[in-house]
């Protein structure tokens, strides 16, 4: 066990654990911030996308030991991000959400898209968002809603 | 007005409603079962708790809480069953709020006896029942407002939760609420003509989005309680295997865990349980186990086997699941279709991993699930724990998606969870299945066999079609297996003994073998593949007969099978503008198929890149009765066929007993890129009694890009999933 400090939404915390134990798990167990979830363990299905330093990253593969000094930004912040707050609006508006448990994760990778591509393309869409899966397949509105918050956004 | 009289209406042929007023001023309209009338008459009600008992609970601010008797994991009925009771109480709906009720008598689908959630029922089953609250609740606001003015009830109106009379006074429905709850409640209410309906039918966007937007919303994984550990099992890599022996020191130095031992499996195997603080702790341990496995009870199921055992089953007739006209007509026909399909074991993969929460206090426990079989999985944790259902409470939890993986008959995640629980006794233990467990776990979409043999009339059309269709049965075994009528079980059969195509000699017969791989309905179910077979096989009877495939579907149509009819006109008028246009090297392929009572009609525009096809484009067309909501029906339907591309990419494999895929690593599921980008979905109107929407999209995506496949690449696919060609 050690000890890390770590900077989750601009606050500082500080958690004992196994080194090897994956930040997703540190989020939800030891911070107790649910809204990243667990959905394959393997960075295969994109619930657990989180920004990493700014990159949208699978925190199930991603070792507490390995966060290093890079602040990690996560669903419950992005109300309060312009961008996140936008694309929160545009998921609304278009209905897009089923089940929903995939959507921190399609939301994250989203706002991380919207943040170095303005203006989206549909294959902009598919190369960002392709490695998050949607069991109840919300594809077709999660790209509408990409646009309508490119728009908002512009 | 219709006036619906209680001895006709579905609440009270063993039920009853009471109005009481709660602590704080407000009113609950509860439902009863199963009281003597004599209750009923007994005077006033004592004050109550709840819930449980109630659907409706007034609250002074205006909130209107009603309690949805369905699990909410994804398809909407969370948001369009208050829709359907805020619609006859004229109810403000921005005040409305929706909680998933409890396990609970008064829960249960007033159709089919348990509460649950599948064969697409919510809608169906229970949009009389909410009418119904919605409107007596409404009669009851409204007599004591008249009460209060000194008026008739007949001289008052409602509109977004106030009661307005006929001097113009007004009341709203926070402030008649403890009236209210001293009124009678009505014997029969009138319920609304769809020309009254200000919700339903209207555009409505779901009540959980934000919350499951911003991640607030907790589904059942995220559950966190005061010093609730974590269970991982190790189950055998066999199904049915036990442990011989086991090492559990290295898992038990594990810093966090607290115990290891070993569990009774429903499949009469046993299995190994670690319990640990948290999730990582519970995982690290379970790596570091060492159990030797006793696998020699254990059949070792094995895919390529069971196809070729299959594929000679499906060349002698099984038990008979159709029998018109006369086969015999098939002698002497010469031009004719034989045709073998197979399709592999599917996994549901619902986002959410399974779990069970369980807290075992020795004469009580306390469960949070997101269960589509309350009734059921409540019973089984009670009796693993040697309780009584009523002491135990049931929490429902909403649910990252299922479609059928949470409605196992013998709720096996929820017996392990209170097989845990009771070694733990009076600490709360989340089990949870990971990805691996679930890939690897069973309960899975049948593998079937389907053999068709079709003998072609001079003008292109069947004369006579002999089908055979093998595969596991869903209900065997399970409390449902009274469905099966003379071994034949129907959820296998489905959609082909009752295809609505006009076949004059027509002979389905099924086997049944049994295999030691746990099934289950996978959204859809027998449909996924029945459609599959079905509507590739009438395209391939429509080229035949160099006919349109539309055209050919029109006339080979029962004359009676009006919903098919509706939505295959339909698809036809606004995909047409687009088939006029297509580009070189796109090609269209049409399919429709009815299922819970719903007809679907689709035609998908397809391009065959890198030996796989890409769906440019989807047109559906959904006659499916009266609709609640119908921007919950166009997501289910653009969803839904999502899911239904799940049977062209992925499969679920056995060898040597073993399960050869692993993770969404192995089992290949449709991405953004895997699914068309624009989806339009028209729905049929209608004043019919409202029909199921979850599953009918599922069935005919499939077939209609298989279809479309043809005209690219010159071959019929006969075996899922598809192979890159």
């Amino acid at each position: 066990m050690q000890t890390f400090k770590l900077t989750v939404n601009g606050q500082q915390k500080e958690v004992t654990a196994d080194p090897g134990t994956p930040l997703l798990w540190i989020l939800r167990e030891d911070l107790k911030m649910t809204g990243t979830k667990y959905g394959c363990g393997i960075a295969a299905c994109g619930a657990c996308t989180v920004h990493l330093g700014g990159v949208p990253t699978r925190s199930c593969v991603v070792p507490i030991s390995l966060v290093g000094n890079r602040p990690a930004v996560t669903i419950e912040a992005m109300a309060d991000d312009p961008a996140g707050r936008a694309v929160q609006d545009a998921w609304v508006a278009e209905d897009v959400v089923q089940c929903g448990y995939c959507q921190s994760g399609q939301i994250m990778a989203a706002v991380a898209l919207l943040k170095s591509v303005r203006k989206p393309t549909d294959k902009d869409i598919e190369e960002s968002m392709g490695g998050n899966l949607c069991r109840c397949g919300t594809y077709v509105r999660i790209r509408q809603a990409i646009k309508t918050a490119a728009k908002q956004l512009a | 007005m219709a006036t619906v009289t209680t001895n006709k209406t579905q609440l009270t042929r063993r039920s009853f409603l009471m109005a009481s007023a709660t602590a704080a001023g407000g009113l609950l309209v509860s439902l009863y079962l199963d009281l003597p009338l004599l209750a009923q008459e007994s005077g006033p009600p004592k004050l109550k708790v709840y819930p449980p008992d109630a659907f409706i609970e007034i609250k002074p601010d205006g909130k209107i809480v009603i309690q949805v008797n369905r699990l909410e994991f994804g398809q909407g009925v969370q948001t369009s069953l208050p829709m359907v009771l805020a619609d006859e109480m004229d109810a403000d709906w921005t005040h409305v709020v929706a909680e998933l009720a409890p396990a609970a008598d008064i829960y249960r689908d007033p159709v089919r006896g348990i509460q649950m959630v599948g064969g697409s029922g919510s809608i169906a089953t229970s949009f009389t029942q909410y009418r119904e609250l919605g409107a007596r609740t409404r009669a009851m606001l409204v007599a004591a407002a008249a009460q209060r003015w000194n008026v008739s009830p007949d001289q008052c109106s409602t509109a977004v939760s106030v009661v307005h009379g006929p001097a113009g006074q007004s009341a709203t429905y926070a402030e008649l609420a403890a009236d209210a709850a001293r009124q009678p409640v009505p014997t029969s209410v009138e319920l609304k003509q769809p020309v009254q309906f200000k919700l339903i039918g209207k555009h409505t966007r779901r009540l959980d989005t934000r919350a499951k937007c911003d991640g607030s919303l907790k589904f059942g994984l995220d559950l966190d309680l005061p010093g609730m550990k974590t269970a991982l099992v190790a189950r055998a890599p066999v199904f049915g295997g036990r442990v011989r022996s086991i090492d559990d020191s290295a898992a038990r130095s594990v810093r966090g865990v607290s115990d290891v031992f070993v569990i009774p499996t429903i499949s009469g195997g046993t299995a190994v349980a670690v319990v640990a603080d948290k999730f990582w702790t519970a995982k690290q341990a379970r790596d570091r186990l060492k159990i030797e496995w006793d696998l020699s009870a254990a059949e070792r199921a094995d895919s390529s086997q069971l196809l070729a055992k299959y594929r000679e089953l499906a060349r002698t007739p099984g038990l008979v699941a159709a029998n018109v006209g006369d086969i015999k007509k098939m002698d002497g026909l010469k031009d004719r279709i034989v045709a073998e399909y197979d399709f592999p074991y599917l996994a549901h993969s619902p986002m959410e991993p399974l779990n069970t929460t369980v807290r075992f206090e020795g004469d009580r426990a306390e469960v949070w699930a997101g269960s589509q079989f309350q009734t059921i999985d409540h019973a089984a944790i009670a009796e693993v724990l040697g309780l009584k259902p009523e002491q135990v409470t049931f929490h429902t939890e909403m649910a990252g998606g299922g479609f059928g993986r949470r409605a196992v008959a013998d709720s096996h995640v929820q017996r392990e969870a209170a097989e845990i629980a009771k070694r733990v006794r009076g600490t709360p233990v989340k089990l949870i299945w990971t990805r691996e467990d679930d890939v690897r776990g069973g309960y899975y979409r049948p593998l079937h066999v389907h053999r068709a043999e079709i003998g072609i009339g001079p003008d292109g059309f069947p004369i006579a079609w002999q089908h055979v269709v093998v595969g596991q049965s869903l209900l065997a075994g399970t409390p449902f297996a009274v469905m099966m009528k003379g071994g034949v079980d129907p959820t296998v059969a489905e959609g082909v003994n009752d295809t609505h195509y006009a076949i004059p000699n027509f002979y389905v017969t099924v086997h049944h073998p049994k295999v030691n791989v746990p099934v289950l309905w996978w959204r859809s179910v027998g449909h996924t593949h029945s459609a599959f077979v079905m509507e590739t096989l009438v395209d391939e009877l429509a080229t035949r007969a160099k006919m349109d495939a539309m055209a050919y579907r029109r006339k080979f149509l029962k004359p009676d099978a009006k919903k098919l009819r509706a939505a295959l006109d339909l698809v036809d008028a606004k995909s047409a503008p687009w088939r006029a246009r297509l580009p070189k090297g796109h090609a269209v392929g049409f399919a429709c198929h009815e299922s819970f009572k719903t007809g679907v009609a689709c035609a998908a525009e397809v391009s065959h890149e890198n030996g796989r096809p890409r769906i440019h484009r989807v047109t559906m067309a959904v006659d499916a009765g009266m609709v609640v909501n119908p921007l919950s029906v166009e997501s289910q339907f653009q969803g839904g066929i999502v899911f239904g591309l799940t049977q062209l990419l992925g499969a679920i494999t056995l060898r040597d007993g073993i399960v050869e895929q692993r993770n969404f690593d192995g089992y290949a599921l449709p991405y953004i890129g895997d699914a068309p980008p624009l989806v339009d979905v028209h729905i049929v109107p209608s004043t019919e009694a409202p029909t199921g929407c979850g599953e009918p999209p599922v069935p005919v995506i499939a077939p209609a890009v298989a279809n479309a496949m043809f005209w690219l690449t010159g071959k019929r696919i006969r075996s899922l999933p598809l192979r890159k060609s």
